[in-house]
């Protein structure tokens, strides 16, 4: 952690190393941030070109909504304090810039790419301490499934379902299947709390409880039913209807080949 | 009545002027496999490879009982299980399609019509079982021996009351357990399931915590049952945004809530919030609660708002109990007051 302090320190001092070693470090000193202050990390360290870059994406795609300065409007929330990992998560995963307002916003089609993200994400951590981008070191999935599945049903199951198929919420909203989410976006959504998730913060869930809970998804993800086709894993009643209908179908069909005379 | 006269066969307990004539039986179609020797060699074909096919079915469920055994691995139990499965379905499919087909193509195919025998029985059977009746009754004197007979009416309408009594102890009884929950003065709210104490400053605005009581991991027994009723959840808001009524405003700290998980409908757990609306939802009958006015019901069928925890902060900072809910928690019962 102290080296990654000592290097950002550095960068700032020296624009020109900066450059070359920020345009990849930028994630690992974020992450050493967010360890160093339980992920409600301070400054990032990225160079003034950058945040200068950023916020020219920023006025040009997000700032009608966000306000110029990222203080929010009637339409948007402040981005002020809400930190890179916010920024990753909503850019990365195609949510932001959003397409039209609506109980929720839907997942699309990614615009930006991976360092047009990372700059914008630079801007707007810029602007006040957040969330950082978390460390490749925290979302390696290498945990205990065990853990994290009871960890998962306890804080995330009601929600997102014991298999992280996702449900539905009030008036159109819904939490998302997790299956496919890869391990930053779900760390970034437990300490963002994007749009209506709660934030899970390291005083709830440790960075090491969040790994877990990760390597559970994964475990799942990789893990198909041993019982047969999962059907969505929406439950016993989806899944009851659907061998109901199905089965009684194939039923009747038989029925009525039974009683119809041999030509 | 004889059948004679009308034409509605058999089996009528009513006789009607205005039924239905019976339409009688259709003329016969002779089939395909009567009239030309190869669609009837074709036909015995069919069936014999569907009888085939039923061996093949079962051989080939044996095989895959050997071949694909279930391992350590979990994915095995699904892939032999499924090839097992199908197996065994073409082994039974095969032999009841088979007979089926067989039933309809080459058997013979003439309708025949069966009437129903007469269930009446004859004039001296009836006669005689009055006789019997009558006989065993002035015998056994059941209609004579009035006090006998009555008390035993009285005997019959006495012996299932003891179940009553039985029936009452199949359950235990509550006494008052469903009023009170491990909740105290000072108990400590820790997480679950670690059993962690939370720190006020620990809960972040928009933060949610699952909360259990201090020691309830420590208990030996009945802890599911104290788990059931005591869990808590945690949440923080901008203390702007309650809107807290004056009884209540000692009962949170500093944007801090904690409300009963338990749903006053049914008792699920309700635990779907979501952070902008301050909206808790219950995934059993889609009840929500608004968090922000003491969670009153604005949706679904619950009837009472959650049971507010009083909270406070101890010399720690540790969030601690104000005392127990003051309500009983989950839904009503009988002897509830509202």
């Amino acid at each position: 952690m102290a080296i990654q302090k000592r290097k950002a320190k550095f960068n700032r001092r020296s624009p020109i190393a900066a450059a070359i070693v920020l345009a990849a470090g930028l994630l690992l000193s974020g992450g050493g941030y967010a360890i160093a202050s339980s992920a409600v990390a301070a400054e990032a360290a990225p160079n003034a070109a950058d945040i200068a870059e950023g916020h020219k994406l920023f006025l040009a795609n997000c700032a009608s909504c966000h306000g110029k300065n990222a203080e929010g409007t009637q339409n948007a929330p402040s981005l002020i304090g809400v930190g890179a990992a916010s920024v990753d998560f909503q850019v990365s995963t195609g949510r932001m810039p959003g397409a039209a307002s609506g109980p929720q916003l839907e997942v699309k089609p990614v615009q930006f790419n991976a360092s047009q993200t990372a700059k914008m994400a630079a801007y707007v951590a810029s602007l006040a301490p957040g969330p950082a981008i978390p460390d490749a070191s925290l979302i390696a999935a290498n945990g205990d499934s065990t853990r994290g599945g009871e960890l998962f049903r306890i804080n995330c199951a009601m929600c997102h379902n014991a298999a992280g198929a996702g449900g539905a919420l009030t008036q159109g909203k819904y939490a998302p299947n997790l299956m496919g989410a890869n391990p930053k976006e779900i760390y970034e959504a437990l300490i963002t709390g994007p749009q209506n998730m709660p934030v899970f913060n390291d005083a709830n869930l440790t960075p090491a409880d969040k790994n877990d809970v990760i390597t559970y998804l994964m475990f799942l993800e990789s893990n198909p039913s041993p019982g047969g086709n999962e059907l969505g894993n929406l439950g016993p009643v989806v899944e009851g209807l659907f061998v109901w209908l199905a089965v009684l179908g194939g039923i009747i069909g038989i029925t009525v080949w039974l009683g119809a005379k041999s030509n | 009545m004889s059948d004679s006269e009308h034409d509605y066969g058999t089996g009528l307990a009513v006789v009607t002027d205005d039924v239905v004539k019976n339409p009688g039986i259709e003329p016969h179609r002779v089939r395909m496999t009567d009239k030309s020797v190869k669609h009837e060699n074709r036909a015995s074909r069919q069936v014999t490879a569907m009888f085939l096919a039923s061996i093949a079915g079962s051989a080939f469920a044996i095989y895959a009982y050997f071949a694909f055994p279930i391992t350590a691995e979990l994915l095995t139990v699904r892939v032999s299980t499924l090839l097992l499965g199908l197996g065994m379905t073409l082994g039974l499919f095969g032999i009841g399609f088979g007979a089926v087909h067989w039933a309809k193509t080459l058997m013979p195919d003439a309708e025949v019509a069966e009437d129903r025998h007469i269930t009446r029985g004859s004039e001296e059977v009836r006669a005689r079982a009055i006789e019997i009746i009558k006989l065993a009754d002035s015998e056994s004197g059941f209609s004579r021996r009035k006090l006998i007979r009555r008390s035993l009416y009285g005997a019959l309408a006495f012996f299932p009351l003891p179940a009553i009594m039985l029936f009452g102890d199949l359950g235990p009884n509550p006494a008052d357990t469903l009023r009170h929950t491990m909740w105290k003065a000072g108990t400590r709210l820790t997480k679950d399931p670690t059993g962690t104490p939370i720190k006020a400053s620990d809960v972040t605005v928009g933060s949610v915590f699952h909360v259990i009581p201090e020691g309830l991991s420590d208990l030996s027994e009945h802890k599911l049952e104290e788990k059931a009723k005591a869990a808590v959840l945690l949440v923080r808001l901008n203390p702007e945004d309650l809107k807290e009524a004056e009884d209540r405003k000692s009962w949170s700290y500093d944007g801090i809530v904690a409300y009963s998980k338990i749903c006053t409908h049914v008792g699920c757990p309700v635990a779907l919030y979501e952070q902008h609306t301050h909206h808790l939802l219950c995934p059993c009958h889609q009840s929500t609660f608004d968090v922000t006015e003491a969670c009153k019901v604005i949706f679904g069928p619950a009837s009472r708002p959650l049971p507010q925890l009083p909270i406070a902060v101890d010399s720690e900072g540790y969030l601690i109990a104000q005392s127990d809910f003051t309500e009983p928690v989950g839904p009503s019962f009988w002897e509830r007051k509202i």
